[in-house]
């Protein structure tokens, strides 16, 4: 017997989630569409769930293929000039946009980190999974999530000096 | 931590999530649409399928909006999203009911959650009861094929799933009384009310 919650329930229960991870793994400006794709998959596939799967991290993994798609189609088009002023420049030209490093947001470093890094990152500190939940979602081991996130927090760290390294 | 989750504008994932559940009613990817309206007789939740309108619940009667939507999703499908602009016809005619402007209502049914055999013919019996007239439980049976099963017909009425447009409430006892009525007598009192019924 099928007893999953209303979709609607379900939608409102993780709309803050799915936005705050969003927002962190592919910026504002592009969050907006990734979050309804991500819903409106969600509930395609929605009676296919076991009614005692762990629904967050359902949808967070859902979210997170959106934003896999979006860095990808990123990397396949060339890189528009105002980009270039909105502060979307790589790990290396970190001084080009001390800003938002400034006001504390180091999910811009976050996101030129590489791809698995950049997934693990956002979906511990901007979602909250667990390293388990997070080598499900990506299809690793435990392990191997565990070593991105600090790997990850190596490279933020040497970029910006002041993210402790209790992180 | 000093990875802190971005902060987000108050409302932000709130509309982002109106949106949403608008386009999954929208392009049919939803199953069932909904929406939670005000009425004289209380707040009832309007529910639509891409058939018709399928249920119309007194809130409080029926345990909340809550429980509305879990037996929805228990027995329709859990695909169900809030799309108010999906409902706004049947809204509007049910205003122009309580205001004493409409008589007959036209908007399209779904009568996937009324039954099968008698208790589905009790429910179309009802529908042909006209506006300001009414009927007995015996009559409604004998129209529905078994004189004797008044009872049974007593039982699909009070079951109605969508009442007020299926109007059970014009269905009363043969000595005259109010008999049930699925959103409680005083309701009942005041739909006949409005259709200047007074019954004995």
């Amino acid at each position: 017997m099928n007893t999953l919650p209303p979709f609607q329930r379900f939608l409102d229960g993780h709309r803050e989630d799915v936005l705050r991870f969003l927002v962190a793994a592919v910026g504002r400006p592009d969050a907006d569409d990734a979050f309804q794709e991500t819903f409106l998959s969600a509930l395609r596939s929605y009676e296919r769930l076991r009614a005692d799967s762990n629904l967050r991290a359902w949808v967070l993994t859902i979210a997170h293929r959106k934003a896999v798609d979006i860095h990808r189609a990123r990397e396949r088009r060339p890189l528009p000039v105002a980009d270039l002023h909105e502060g979307a420049t790589p790990i290396a030209g970190a001084s080009a946009a001390p800003s938002a490093a400034a006001q504390g947001d180091h999910w811009e470093r976050v996101r030129a980190l590489p791809p698995r890094q950049r997934a693990v990152l956002t979906l511990r500190y901007a979602a909250g999974l667990t390293h388990a939940e997070i080598a499900t979602a990506l299809g690793c081991s435990p392990e191997a999530a565990r070593r991105a996130a600090a790997d990850g927090l190596k490279t933020l760290r040497e970029e910006l000096p002041h993210v402790p390294a209790s992180a | 931590m000093s990875l802190h989750p971005p902060d987000l504008a108050a409302d932000q994932a709130a509309a982002l999530a109106a949106r949403t559940a608008a386009r999954a009613a929208d392009e049919r990817i939803a199953e069932i649409a909904y929406a939670v309206v005000d009425a004289p007789v209380g707040r009832l939740v309007l529910a639509a399928t891409s058939e018709g309108i399928v249920r119309i619940a007194y809130e409080l009667q029926n345990g909340g909006l809550d429980a509305v939507l879990d037996r929805l999703a228990e027995r329709l499908s859990p695909r169900i999203v809030e799309a108010p602009a999906r409902l706004d016809g049947a809204r509007r005619e049910l205003d122009e009911y309580f205001d004493g402007r409409r008589r007959d209502f036209e908007v399209a049914l779904d009568f996937a959650l009324a039954g099968s055999g008698f208790a589905r013919r009790v429910l179309e019996a009802a529908v042909r009861i006209p506006f300001g007239e009414t009927s007995s439980y015996r009559e409604v049976a004998g129209a529905a094929g078994s004189p004797n099963a008044y009872r049974a017909a007593g039982n699909a009425l009070g079951a109605n799933p969508l009442p007020i447009v299926v109007p059970c409430h014009r269905v009363l006892a043969s000595t005259g009384g109010l008999g049930g009525y699925t959103g409680g007598l005083q309701r009942k009192r005041l739909l006949l009310d409005i259709e200047g019924v007074r019954p004995g």
